[in-house]
């Protein structure tokens, strides 16, 4: 569940900016993570959400802006002053410690020893399903369970935040579904607060409590996964959401331009609301996909559930398209 | 019919010049060497029983391991510190201080031992500064003796040291630190418990290089030891160029040859000796 009073661990960045050189990495990023949530940094390649989550981490010292903790400044906080856990892109384990050094790191470097560390590095495994293995050196793990090593690192100190940069991105789809379900059971299990990078819109819906959408360093949009997905604020966000078709105002009607999921277009019976001739046709099994173009060179995507039996629009053909109103977004600019 | 391409033919054939130029260059003259210390004067041992009974070349062997194992641990320390700095320096310092380490290389012994003689002599540049300044009044003595040879030898292998070391600091993770100080760790324990412990196959290759390229060191020990610190390498052509006593000279050139071989030996069980040279 999640809480929105101000509570005391709630992470407030205010106007965080970095350049390097000329190039802005981050533009004046203003954005409050809750005790508790799971808030994904979505976006493209390059678009800053590393540089971010390294100012939070505390290993990149922004140009300007403020980032407070619970209302304390931690701007200028070493790293490992701030207790956060931290996932590096591809993990980051030490590769001359064993797995229980490894996880026995961030107590060593508290202070913590003998039994009660020993009782916790075996805590921490055991929920990452890696009891077995503490014995082992990370290069004897597979990604997967390197993954969840470095997982087990990450809570064992039961840090204030756990930021993390990527964690899935090497790993093929299926042990990447695994991990995503078991990062979201631990999630619940553990209610740390979680900050997660990843550039997987799917992934970032399926898993987040929030997502803040990032481009050239600024945040275009942040919000729950079903405001994004249905109420995209412009044309970016849309598209990062999936959505196919973009109908500028003088096409559409109205006053903004729509947009519209390939699955929203629908074949018209007569002219339709829009006119278009068909330019490519793709079969997919189950469905065939269209690519048609208005008048003014509008693409528009659309599918038709195949075994419809009659007769389905060639390349070439003249068409119609409409869609319901329920179904269209409309989008604040461009 | 045509013939078979065979690898492994090619093989042989490529490396064939190169082997037989070792075996005419280098593994003949070293085989005769080794045949000489125990045929001249007469067969037998009797060369390497001087190592028992001669005070004066017992005296040369304590002194040549002795400046050979201090050189290699200052030479290690400052190395150290050197590819450290060029490992965490940014890309124009870094070519900046990559050019100077091998620029020193470049010179040649012979000019970098007379530049430490103007150094370091009783009214050389530093000696001249010191009493200057009032620190000393009589000039310290830091030529002609062991200050001299081990400094001339520290700088001499510096450049040998860095670049292994370099390279073996070039291949850690520099997110494995950042893991760490995220971890908790502050700097020196980052340093000391990640950083550190990753360099030391690159600190155990380059000590091993330089020991024994230390070990055979000629010119600098030469000029800068001023004939009273004489290392092996002098030691041996004193032997064969002065004395004319070959049996004694090429005796101490077997035995640094078999103590090379067999250190290498004993090192290459503890550790794969391809990886220590970068070749893995
Ligand atoms: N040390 C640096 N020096 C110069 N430019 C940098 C540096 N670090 C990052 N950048 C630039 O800042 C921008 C943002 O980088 P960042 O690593 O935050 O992107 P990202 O969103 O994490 O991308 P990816 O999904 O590829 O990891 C990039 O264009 C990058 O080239
Ligand atoms: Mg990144």
């Amino acid at each position: 569940m999640m809480t929105h009073t101000p509570e005391t661990d709630t992470l407030k960045i205010r106007d965080l900016s970095k350049t390097y050189g000329k190039f802005r990495a981050l533009d004046t990023v203003s954005l409050g993570v809750d005790q508790g949530e799971f808030l994904t940094l979505l976006g493209p390649s390059g678009s800053g959400k590393t540089t971010l989550l390294m100012s939070i981490a505390g290993f990149i010292q922004p140009d300007h802006g403020q980032i407070t903790l619970g209302g304390r400044d931690i701007t200028h906080m070493p790293p490992e002053k701030r207790s956060f856990g931290m996932v590096f892109q591809g993990y980051a384990l030490f590769p001359h410690l064993t797995v229980n050094d490894n996880v026995m790191f961030p107590l060593k470097m508290r202070g913590e020893k003998g039994a009660q560390a020993a009782r916790r590095v075996a805590e921490a495994l055991e929920l990452v399903g890696l009891s077995d293995k503490g014995i082992r050196y990370p290069r004897e793990l597979s990604g997967g369970q390197q993954q969840r090593v470095a997982l087990a690192r990450a809570i064992v100190f039961q840090p204030h935040m756990l930021l993390l940069d990527e964690p899935l991105s090497a790993l093929d789809t299926q042990l990447r579904g695994q991990l995503q379900s078991e990062l979201k059971r631990l999630h619940r299990a553990v209610g740390l607060t979680f900050i997660y990078v990843t550039h997987d819109q799917s992934e970032a819906l399926s898993m987040s409590d929030r997502i803040a959408v990032m481009r050239e360093g600024r945040l275009e949009q942040v919000g729950r996964p079903d405001d994004l997905y249905d109420r995209p604020a412009n044309r970016f966000v849309a598209e990062f959401m999936g959505v196919e078709n973009f109908l500028p105002p003088e096409l559409s009607g109205g006053q903004h331009t729509l947009a519209l999921r390939a699955h929203a277009l629908e074949l018209a019976a007569g002219r339709g609301r829009v006119a278009a001739h068909v330019t490519e046709r793709d079969y997919y099994g189950a469905e065939i996909r269209y690519t048609a173009h208005t008048e003014s060179g509008v693409p528009l995507r659309f599918k038709i559930a195949a075994g419809q039996g009659e007769s389905l629009p060639q390349e070439g053909d003249a068409i119609g398209l409409d869609w319901q109103d329920k179904d269209a977004l409309p989008l604040a600019d461009h | 019919m045509q013939r078979k391409y065979n690898p492994q033919l090619t093989y042989w054939l490529l490396v064939l010049p190169a082997l037989l130029a070792m075996a005419v260059f280098y593994f003949y003259p070293v085989s005769r060497v080794l045949w000489m210390s125990v045929t001249i004067p007469e067969p037998g041992l009797g060369n390497f029983a001087q190592l028992a009974n001669s005070h004066s070349i017992n005296r040369m062997l304590w002194t040549t391991l002795r400046i050979s194992l201090i050189s290699t641990a200052l030479t290690l320390i400052l190395g150290y510190v050197v590819a450290y700095v060029i490992t965490h320096a940014e890309d124009r310092r870094k070519r900046l201080l990559f050019m100077a380490v091998l620029a020193s290389l470049w010179i040649s012994v012979l000019v970098r031992a007379f530049a430490w003689f103007a150094l370091l002599r009783s009214d050389g540049l530093i000696n001249q500064m010191l009493m200057g300044l009032g620190i000393t009044d009589t000039p310290l003595p830091m030529m002609w003796n062991e200050f001299s040879v081990l400094v001339g030898i520290v700088h001499a292998m510096l450049p040998l040291a860095i670049l292994p070391l370099y390279s073996g600091m070039q291949s850690i993770d520099p997110r494995l630190v950042a893991a760490a100080r995220g971890l908790g760790a502050n700097r020196r324990g980052a340093f000391w418990r990640i950083f550190f412990p990753l360099t030391l196959p690159g600190v155990f290759g380059a000590s091993i290089l330089v020991f024994i390229y230390a070990l055979g060191f000629y010119v600098t020990p030469a000029l800068l030891g001023g004939g009273r610190k004489m290392m092996i390498a002098e030691y041996i052509k004193v032997q064969i160029l002065e004395v004319v006593n070959w049996g004694a000279g090429s005796m101490l050139a077997s035995v640094l040859l078999i103590f090379i071989v067999v250190t290498l030996a004993i090192v290459s069980r503890l550790v794969d000796l391809r990886k220590l040279f970068g070749a893995a």
